[in-house]
C-alpha cells in the first residue's frame, strides 16, 4: 500500500472513530437527561447529598484525570518512536484506569450493602446506570489497552498499531471528559441538593 | 436438583413457550417450515460453498444491498401478512361477533405488524439501496469500512430472527411497536413478549447505528477527484443527510430500550409506575427517536425520487440547490418537532404551541420538494416507465397523508384525532406512500445496474395499480372512520357505531394490494425466467444521469476500474455529450493494481453471538449470554489483530474483467 | 529494537499534539477540577452562587480537555470533526433541555397542592 493510501485509512478511521464518539455523547446525553428527570425521586430514600462522599470522589476523579494524562504521553511516544515508553506510560494509564474502576466498584457495594441498589428508586436506578454505564466503557477502554499492549510488544509501532493507539486515545480522553459531567452533575451538584 | 440445573441451563424457557392455538401454530410453521427448507435446497443444489463465499461472508456493498432488500421483501410478506389478519378482525368483529383473533393475539399482531414494517422492511430497503447504489454514485470502489458494513447488514438479521423466532418460542409484545410503560413493565407484561420486541429491536438499531457511521464517513470521504459535494447526486445528499439523523437519533433509541430493559429485568424504576419512577419519560425519549426515525425512512425515498424523476423527465433536477437545502432543513428541524406524538399527554399551552409551529415549519422544505419535483417534469419528456408510476403514486398518497399532518399540527386538532384511525391512515400513507413507493421506484430503477437485465414493464405496472388503488381504498376509509371516532388498535366494536361497512371496504383494500404484491412475485419471476431476453448489454438501460450508469451492468465488484475524474453534476450526462462528439477519441484507460478487502466470516460470528446473548437475555439463560458476549468480544479482538485484510487485483485481472463486460459508454 | 522511525499519522486529521498541550491541559484541569471542589465544599458560596461556578468551572475544563487533549479545532480545512462535534452539542443541548423542559411541563395543569400530593406520593409518604 502506498503511503499516501495508508494515510488515507488512518484519517478515515480516526474520522469514523470520531463520528462514533459523537454518538457516545448522545448515549451519556440521553441518560443524563433520565437523571436530571428521575434524580428527585428518591422514594422516601436517600438521596445523593446524603450518599455521597465527596473526598472520595475527588480522588477518582484526579486519577482519572491523570490517567488520561498518561495516555497522552503515551501517544506522543508512539509518534515518536519509542516502542518502550509507550508500553511504559500506557501500563500506568492501564493501573490508574484500573484504580479507578477499583474505587467505583468500591462505593457502589457499599451503596447495595447498604440497600441503597438500583432497585431503591428512580434516583438511585438512573444514578446507577449513568455511573454504570461510564464504568463500563472504562472496562472496554482496560481490555483494549491490554488487547493494544499485546499487539506493540508482538509487532512494535506499525502504522496500523500507532493508528489503533490514536483511536484508543480519542477515547480514553473522550471518557475523562464524560467523567467532568458526572462529577459536576451527579456528585457537585448532588452534594449541593440541586 | 434436575429443576435447578433445568432453570440454570434453560433459564424461563419450558414447553408452554411453544405455540397452541390454530393460527399461531400456522404461523410458526411457516417460519420453522422456512428455516427447514432453505437448507434443504442448499444441499440438494449443492450450493453451501457458493453462499460461503459469495454471499455469507462477502463485504460487497453490492452483494450485502442485494441481501437487505431480500430480507426486507420477506419480512413485507410477513408485514403484509399481519395487515391482512388486522384488517379480517376489523372487517368481522363487530357486535356479536368476535372476529378471528382473540384480544391478546390482535394486539401481538399489531405489534408486530408496526415493528417489523418500520424495522425490517422500510430500514431493510432503505439501507439495501443506499449499500448498492452510493459507492457507485460518488465513484468509490467500496464503503469506508467494509467489515462494519457487513456486521451492520448480520446485525440487521440477528435482529430480524428474534422477531421472527418469537413466532415459535413464546410470544411477541402486545404493547404496540413502541411499548410504552407501564404497559410494556413487567407488571403488566409479564411474558418475554416486550423481551423478544427490546432485544431485536436492540441489536438491528446496533447495526443501523454502525451503518450511519459508516455511509457518512463514506460520503464526506470517498468521493471521486471534483465531486465536491454540490456536484452529488441527489441520492447521495438524501442519504447523507439520513445518515446524520441516524448518527444522532439512535443512541437515543439504545438508551431507551435499555432502560425498560432494566426495569424488567433488574427491578429497576425507570419508567415504573411506583418507586419513583416517570413513564412519560418513556414516551418523551422514544419518540425524540422516533420522530427522526421517520424522517431516516423518508429522506433516501425523497432521493430515489430526485433521480428517478430527473431520468424519466430527460431532464435537469429543478431546483438543485433548494433540494440540498431542503434536506439540510429537514434534517435539523426534525430534532425539534417530537412533542407532537404527545400532545395529549399534558403539557401546557406554550410547550404544545412551540412544537406545534415547528411541525408546520417542517412541513415547508418537504413542500419545496414535492414542488421542484413537479417542476422538472413541466416541459420534460417524460417516459412513463414504472419508477414514474411509483413517484406518481408517491404524490397522490403523500400530499394526502401529508396535509393531514400539517393539519395534526395544530394541538387542539390533534387533541381530536390523537390516537384514532385518521392518525393511522395519516402515517400509513406516508411512510408507504412516501418511502415504500419510494424503493419500490428504486429498485424497479436500479435493477438493472445490479442484475444485468431488465425487469418486466407490464407486469410492473399492473403491480404498482394494486398497491396504489388497493392502498388507497385500504386507508381513506380510515380517515373517515378516524373522525367519526374510531380509535386505533380496537378489536371489536359496537354495531351501532355504523363502522362496520368503511371497514369492509379497507379490508377489500388489503385484498388488493395483496394481488399488487402478486404482480411484483410474478414480475421478479418472469423477468428471470425471461433475463436473456432483457439483459442490459449497455450499462444504461435509461439513457441516466449519473456515475452508476456509467458502469457494466452488474457492475464488477470493485465497481470502476479507474476513478472517474468529475467536473459538473450529472457527470454521467455531461460526459455523454460531450462524447457525442466524433471527432473525440476515447481515453484509453490505465489499469493499475486494485486494492479491494478480503471476504471475512467475522461479521456473520459477531452477529450469531449477537442473537445468541439476545435471545439469552429474554429467557434469562445466564450461561448463554455470557457465551455470546464473550464470543462477540474475542471476534472482535481477532478482527482486530488481522493485519491483512486486504489483497490486490492485479491490473491485468481488472484489464480482462473490464474486457469481458458488455460495451459501454466511457 | 526500542527505537523506530517516527511514524506518519495523519496529523491534519488528530490535530497537532505536543507535550506542551497536555500538560497545560493537565495542570489546567487539576486546577479546575480542585476548584470546583472546593467551591461546594468550602461553603463559602450560597447556593446559586455554587452551582454557577462549579457549572462555570465544569464547561471550562470542558473545552481545556477538548483542546489540549483531543485537539480539537487544530485540523486543516475542511473541519469535519468540529462541524460533527458542534451538531453533537446541539442535539445533546436539545435532548437534555427539551427533555427537562418538557417533564417539568406535564404538570401544567395541576395545582400546587395537587403537584405537592403528587410529590409526597413519589417521595413515598
Amino acid at each position: 500500500m502506498s503511503k499516501l493510501e495508508a494515510e488515507d485509512t488512518d484519517g478515515k478511521a480516526i474520522f469514523g472513530f470520531w463520528v462514533y464518539l459523537m454518538t457516545d455523547c448522545v448515549l451519556f446525553a440521553s441518560l443524563f437527561a433520565a437523571y436530571a428527570v428521575l434524580h428527585n425521586n428518591t422514594f422516601g430514600g436517600p438521596s445523593g447529598s446524603q450518599l455521597f462522599s465527596l473526598p472520595f470522589v475527588l480522588t477518582e476523579t484526579l486519577i482519572l484525570l491523570t490517567s488520561s494524562f498518561t495516555c497522552g504521553l503515551g501517544v506522543l511516544s508512539a509518534y515518536n518512536g519509542h516502542k518502550d515508553k509507550v508500553v511504559a506510560w500506557f501500563s500506568v494509564t492501564f493501573l490508574l484506569g484500573a484504580s479507578f474502576l477499583a474505587m467505583e466498584l468500591t462505593e457502589f457495594s457499599h451503596l447495595v450493602h447498604d440497600g441503597n441498589s438500583w432497585t431503591r428508586s428512580g434516583f438511585l436506578s438512573s444514578f446507577f446506570t449513568l455511573v454504570g454505564t461510564h464504568g463500563l466503557h472504562i472496562t472496554v477502554g482496560l481490555l483494549w489497552m491490554v488487547v493494544l499492549m499485546l499487539q506493540v510488544l508482538r509487532r512494535g509501532l506499525g502504522t496500523s498499531t500507532v493508528k489503533r493507539l490514536t483511536l484508543f486515545s480519542l477515547f480514553w480522553h473522550f471518557l475523562d471528559l464524560v467523567w467532568i459531567f458526572i462529577f459536576t452533575i451527579v456528585y457537585l451538584l448532588g452534594a449541593l441538593k440541586i | 436438583m434436575n429443576l435447578f440445573f433445568a432453570n440454570a441451563f434453560l433459564g424461563k424457557l419450558n414447553w408452554s413457550a411453544l405455540p397452541h392455538d390454530p393460527i399461531t401454530i400456522f404461523g410458526a410453521s411457516t417460519v420453522v417450515g422456512g428455516a427447514i427448507l432453505v437448507p434443504c435446497l442448499l444441499t440438494y443444489f449443492k450450493r453451501w460453498k457458493w453462499l460461503w463465499r459469495e454471499w455469507l461472508t462477502t463485504v460487497d456493498p453490492k452483494r450485502i444491498g442485494v441481501m437487505y432488500i431480500v430480507v426486507a421483501l420477506l419480512m413485507l410478506l410477513r408485514g403484509l401478512s399481519d395487515a391482512a389478519l388486522l384488517r379480517t378482525q376489523q372487517a368481522t368483529s363487530v357486535g356479536a361477533s368476535h372476529g378471528i383473533l382473540s384480544a391478546n393475539h390482535f394486539q401481538q399482531i399489531f405489534s408486530a405488524h408496526g415493528t417489523i414494517m418500520i424495522f425490517f422492511v422500510a430500514m431493510g430497503l432503505m439501507f439495501g439501496l443506499i449499500n448498492l447504489i452510493v459507492p457507485l454514485q460518488i465513484g468509490s470502489r467500496d464503503v469506508a469500512f467494509p467489515f462494519l458494513n457487513a456486521t451492520s447488514f448480520w446485525l440487521f438479521v440477528a435482529g430480524m430472527l428474534l422477531v421472527n423466532l418469537s413466532l415459535v418460542v413464546g410470544e411477541f409484545s402486545a404493547a404496540g411497536w413502541l411499548a410504552y410503560p407501564p404497559l410494556s413493565e413487567l407488571q403488566f407484561s409479564p411474558g418475554t413478549g416486550v423481551d423478544y420486541w427490546i432485544w431485536s429491536l436492540q441489536i438491528a438499531g446496533i447495526g443501523s447505528l454502525l451503518a450511519g457511521v459508516n455511509f457518512f464517513v463514506t460520503i464526506l470521504k470517498m468521493r471521486c477527484p471534483g465531486m465536491s459535494l454540490m456536484k452529488m447526486p441527489l441520492f447521495v445528499w438524501s442519504v447523507l443527510c439520513a445518515m446524520v439523523l441516524v448518527i444522532f437519533a439512535f443512541p437515543i433509541l439504545t438508551v431507551t430500550l435499555t432502560l425498560l430493559f432494566l426495569d424488567r429485568s433488574m427491578g429497576m424504576h425507570f419508567f415504573t409506575a411506583s418507586g419513583g419512577g416517570n413513564a412519560m419519560m418513556y414516551v418523551n425519549l422514544i419518540w425524540a427517536w422516533g420522530h427522526p426515525e421517520v424522517y431516516i425512512l423518508m429522506l433516501p425515498a425523497f432521493g430515489v425520487y430526485s433521480e428517478v424523476v430527473a431520468t424519466f423527465s430527460r431532464k435537469r433536477l429543478f431546483g438543485y440547490t433548494s433540494m440540498v437545502w431542503a434536506l439540510i432543513a429537514i434534517t435539523f428541524l426534525s430534532f425539534s418537532v417530537w412533542l407532537h406524538h404527545f400532545f395529549t399527554m399534558g403539557a401546557g399551552a406554550d410547550v404544545n404551541a412551540f412544537f406545534g409551529i415547528m411541525t408546520g415549519v417542517i412541513a415547508i422544505p418537504t413542500g419545496v420538494k414535492i414542488f421542484n419535483w413537479l417542476a422538472t417534469m413541466y416541459r420534460g419528456r417524460i417516459l412513463f416507465a414504472t419508477p414514474m408510476f411509483w413517484f406518481m403514486g408517491f404524490v397522490v398518497t403523500f400530499t394526502i397523508g401529508g396535509v393531514a399532518g400539517v393539519l395534526m399540527s395544530v394541538p387542539a386538532i390533534d387533541f381530536q384525532v390523537h390516537n384514532t384511525l385518521f392518525l393511522v391512515a395519516h402515517f400509513h400513507m406516508m411512510i408507504v406512500g412516501g418511502a415504500v413507493f419510494g424503493y419500490f421506484a428504486g429498485i424497479t430503477y436500479w435493477f438493472p445496474k445490479i442484475f444485468g437485465f431488465r425487469l418486466n414493464e407490464w407486469l410492473g405496472k399492473k403491480a404498482f395499480w394494486g398497491w396504489f388503488v388497493g392502498f388507497l381504498l385500504a386507508f381513506v376509509p380510515l380517515y373517515i372512520l378516524g373522525l367519526m371516532g374510531a380509535t386505533r388498535r380496537l378489536d371489536h366494536y359496537d354495531a351501532s357505531l355504523g363502522w362496520q361497512p368503511l371497514f369492509i371496504v379497507a379490508g377489500v383494500g388489503v385484498i388488493v394490494v395483496l394481488a399488487g404484491v402478486g404482480f411484483q412475485v410474478l414480475q421478479f419471476v418472469v423477468s428471470i425466467m425471461q433475463r436473456q431476453a432483457n439483459l442490459d448489454t449497455t450499462g444504461d438501460p435509461w439513457n441516466g444521469r449519473t456515475l452508476e450508469w456509467s458502469t457494466a451492468s452488474p457492475a464488477p465488484f470493485y465497481n470502476y476500474a479507474v476513478i472517474p475524474q468529475v467536473t459538473e453534476r450529472d457527470a454521467f450526462w455531461a460526459a455523454k455529450q460531450a462524447a457525442s462528439d466524433p471527432d473525440e477519441e476515447p481515453a484509453k484507460p490505465r489499469y493499475e493494481d486494485i486494492l479491494m478487502p478480503k471476504n471475512t466470516p467475522m461479521g456473520l460470528f459477531i452477529a450469531a453471538f449477537a442473537f445468541a446473548f439476545g435471545f439469552a437475555a429474554i429467557w434469562h439463560i445466564i450461561w448463554l449470554a455470557v457465551v455470546g458476549l464473550f464470543g462477540v468480544i474475542i471476534c472482535i479482538i481477532v478482527r482486530a489483530s488481522d493485519d491483512e485484510p486486504e489483497y490486490y487485483v492485479k491490473a491485468a485481472e481488472v484489464k480482462k474483467i473490464e474486457a469481458t463486460a458488455k460495451e459501454h459508454y466511457l | 529494537m526500542t527505537e523506530h522511525k517516527p511514524v506518519i499519522v495523519s496529523h491534519h486529521q488528530v490535530g497537532r499534539p505536543t507535550l506542551k498541550a497536555y500538560v497545560v491541559g493537565y495542570a489546567l484541569s487539576i486546577l479546575l477540577t480542585v476548584g470546583a471542589y472546593l467551591a461546594v465544599t468550602h461553603h463559602s458560596f450560597q447556593k446559586s452562587a455554587a452551582v454557577t461556578v462549579v457549572v462555570g468551572l465544569a464547561l471550562t475544563q470542558f473545552l481545556v480537555q477538548l483542546l489540549f487533549f483531543l485537539h480539537l479545532g487544530t485540523e486543516t480545512k475542511p473541519r469535519w470533526k468540529l462541524l460533527v462535534f458542534m451538531f453533537m452539542i446541539m442535539i445533546v443541548a436539545i435532548l437534555v433541555f427539551g427533555s427537562l423542559w418538557i417533564m417539568s411541563n406535564l404538570n401544567y395543569r395541576m395545582t400546587p397542592q395537587q403537584i405537592n400530593t403528587y410529590m409526597q406520593n413519589q417521595a413515598g409518604l
